[in-house]
């Protein structure tokens, strides 16, 4: 089961700057964590003084907000390691660490600062890695992201996912604010504001642009917006309500709800607002589609068999199928990247939860206990699933992992945040 | 259990501010009233109805009746019960009032608005109002309206009329709203 870890974390920002943005600020604690935690240590940078901002603080916050790693204290070790050659394994074992992390921080000519890092296997006393950067002090947070992605990869054999980014509605007042922050809370940015509801945005799959919902017009209406140039259009403006924009894997298809031809179904459009063909028909309610990875097929939300349960249909053959049997309530299906599963909404006792449905054993498990849990959004390595708390009206960001063993809470004061999205792994 | 650790990282915002990876351009604030909105976006649908609700063949006095507290024709409102889309039947004068209306006035026209309680899915509430809406339009076209002169769309769980979050909220919100072209 999953113990009570006290380990906790909290980022907090000093918001000077009299912004909205820097008020939607997500702060992170860790109420969860793996059984089986990496025991790493992060010794400070050489030279990192030199900066009011260092790196390697934020690559052990990464690491430990995952839950999969446990900072190893690394006061008193004198000299204090900056390359992969000056580690002393002997060092690090007596104090239980499996891995070391140094790095050095120099300033260039130029202004820009040259950051260098090794990880060392304490164990088998080999570097796993060792990369170079030269970057702006404007880059430090992005380089200990890329750094603690290369860490987590080589220790878990995982992508990381600290350099993504995750988009989400926040609620102040009457105010709605469509924000793309960080991974980790930071850097939150305003993409769109509006006095009526705003909600379901999705990455496109490059993470260049975000479809989503607003009811600026007194209805649902779907846009499309482009978060370099802020350029927005709205693609599904039919008569009745649109909702419920996903992209395909390629980017070159959007798959919406429509009510234009009578009840709620799922079309296909281009991704400019053209081409718009109907894909489904039932006369029921058909909605929340999702692709599979694989492009092939659409998991999706239907209340054809009575009550909503989830369903897979194959886009050549047409052929539905339905996922979910347990219980009278099972939505808002996402599918896992490797294409094995879906993450979604599980209503048991009036307490809505969310769970996993691995295809293969069709095994469902619940990963929360609810009792408001909803808009599961799925990171691209699989392995945490951020999603909205809103019991009691107010929402509230939480993760778990795919797991179900590490569950993390980003907490925005006195604000309502909803719907988050968890952006694509960015372009190499 | 284990010792609680916390680790507290301060930062100052202005270290911050204007140094994202990645630039995200903010769009053009909207801020729409109802009825800026009205004008905008619905635009091919509503266009046509505020000049036909003046020109067209309602008279004054029928106009008024739409906002008079005696008649029917004022009450708006169509509740539901929980996970349910049938019309009840203390609904249906007022659903057969204004298709009544609808067919004596064929160049008026309504939206239906379809509301649900704050339980479960965003995106699933939004089919559960839709289908509340459609419910609704269909009896008035049984009854004479026509399809061209409702549009249903959904509010879902966006904007309950009761914040509240128990039963007395939740059966104030699985509401449908009829709202004429205009007002």
């Amino acid at each position: 089961m999953i113990r009570t870890l006290g380990r906790w974390l909290a980022v907090a920002l000093l918001a000077l700057a009299p912004l909205s943005a820097a008020r939607a600020q997500l702060t992170i604690e860790i109420v969860g964590g793996a059984a089986t935690a990496i025991p790493i240590a992060i010794v400070p940078f050489d030279a990192e003084a030199t900066w009011p901002l260092g790196i390697s603080d934020i690559v052990g916050a990464d690491l430990s907000r995952s839950g999969l790693f446990r900072l190893v204290n690394t006061d008193g070790v004198v000299p204090r390691p900056a390359q992969a050659q000056d580690v002393q394994p002997a060092v690090w074992r007596a104090r239980n660490a499996d891995a070391v992390v140094v790095g050095s921080m120099r300033p260039l000519p130029d202004g820009r600062v040259d950051v260098r890092f090794a990880l060392v296997d304490v164990v088998k006393q080999t570097t796993l890695a060792s990369m170079a950067f030269t970057v702006t002090q404007a880059q430090f947070r992005a380089t200990a992201h890329k750094i603690a992605d290369v860490i987590y990869e080589k220790l878990t054999g995982d992508p990381g996912v600290f350099s993504t980014r995750i988009a989400y509605v926040a609620k102040q007042g009457r105010r709605y604010q469509l924000m793309v922050a960080d991974a980790d809370g930071y850097n939150p940015q305003t993409i769109v504001s509006s006095n009526e509801p705003l909600l379901s945005p999705r990455w496109s799959p490059d993470g260049t642009q975000l479809a989503y919902v607003s009811f600026e017009s007194k209805k649902p209406v779907v846009y499309v917006q482009s978060l370099t140039t802020g350029q927005r259009r709205a693609v599904a403006n039919f008569r009745g309500s649109n909702s419920s924009p996903a992209w395909s894997p390629d980017g070159r298809k959007l798959v919406v709800t429509l009510s234009k031809d009578g009840g709620s179904q799922v079309f296909l459009m281009n991704p400019d607002g053209t081409g718009v063909t109907r894909v489904l028909t039932s006369q029921s309610i058909d909605t929340e589609a999702m692709f599979t990875p694989d492009g092939q097929s659409l998991v999706f939300t239907s209340d054809r068999g009575g009550t909503p349960q989830i369903y897979r249909a194959n886009l050549l053959t047409r052929q539905v199928q339905r996922l979910t049997f347990d219980g009278s309530y099972n939505v808002s299906p996402r599918p896992l990247p490797n294409g094995k599963g879906i993450v979604f909404v599980h209503r048991e006792s009036g307490r809505y939860e969310i769970a996993s449905l691995d295809f293969a054993t069709g095994q469902m498990q619940v990963l929360t206990s609810g009792p408001g849990d909803e808009s599961p959004s799925i990171a691209p390595n699989g392995k945490m699933i951020i999603y909205a708390d809103e019991a009691g009206g107010r929402g509230t960001l939480a993760a778990v992992s795919s797991d179900g063993r590490v569950k993390q809470r980003l907490v925005a004061p006195s604000i309502d945040v909803r719907e988050p999205a968890w952006g694509p792994l960015p372009r190499q | 259990m284990r010792k609680l650790h916390l680790f507290l990282i301060a930062l100052i915002a202005t270290a911050l501010v204007g140094c994202s990876t990645t630039p995200t351009t903010e769009a053009p604030v909207v801020d729409k009233t109802a009825t800026g909105a009205a004008a905008g976006a619905s635009g091919a649908e509503t266009a046509g109805t505020g000049a036909g609700g003046v020109s067209g063949s309602a008279t004054s006095a029928e106009m008024a009746a739409l906002h008079d507290p005696n008649s029917i024709l004022s009450k708006r409102s169509v509740y539901f019960d929980f996970d349910s889309f049938v019309v009840k039947d203390e609904y249906k004068p007022l659903v057969e009032a204004h298709a009544r209306f609808l067919q004596q006035h064929p160049d008026m026209k309504m939206t239906i608005q379809g509301n649900t309680d704050e339980r479960g899915s965003h995106e699933y509430n939004i089919a559960l109002g839709q289908k509340r809406a459609d419910a609704v339009k269909r009896m008035m076209v049984l009854l004479g309206a026509r399809d061209s002169q409702i549009e249903t769309v959904s509010f879902g769980k966006e904007k309950p009329k009761n914040p509240g979050h128990d039963e007395a909220a939740w059966a104030e919100n699985r509401r449908d709203d009829i709202v004429y072209a205009g007002e």
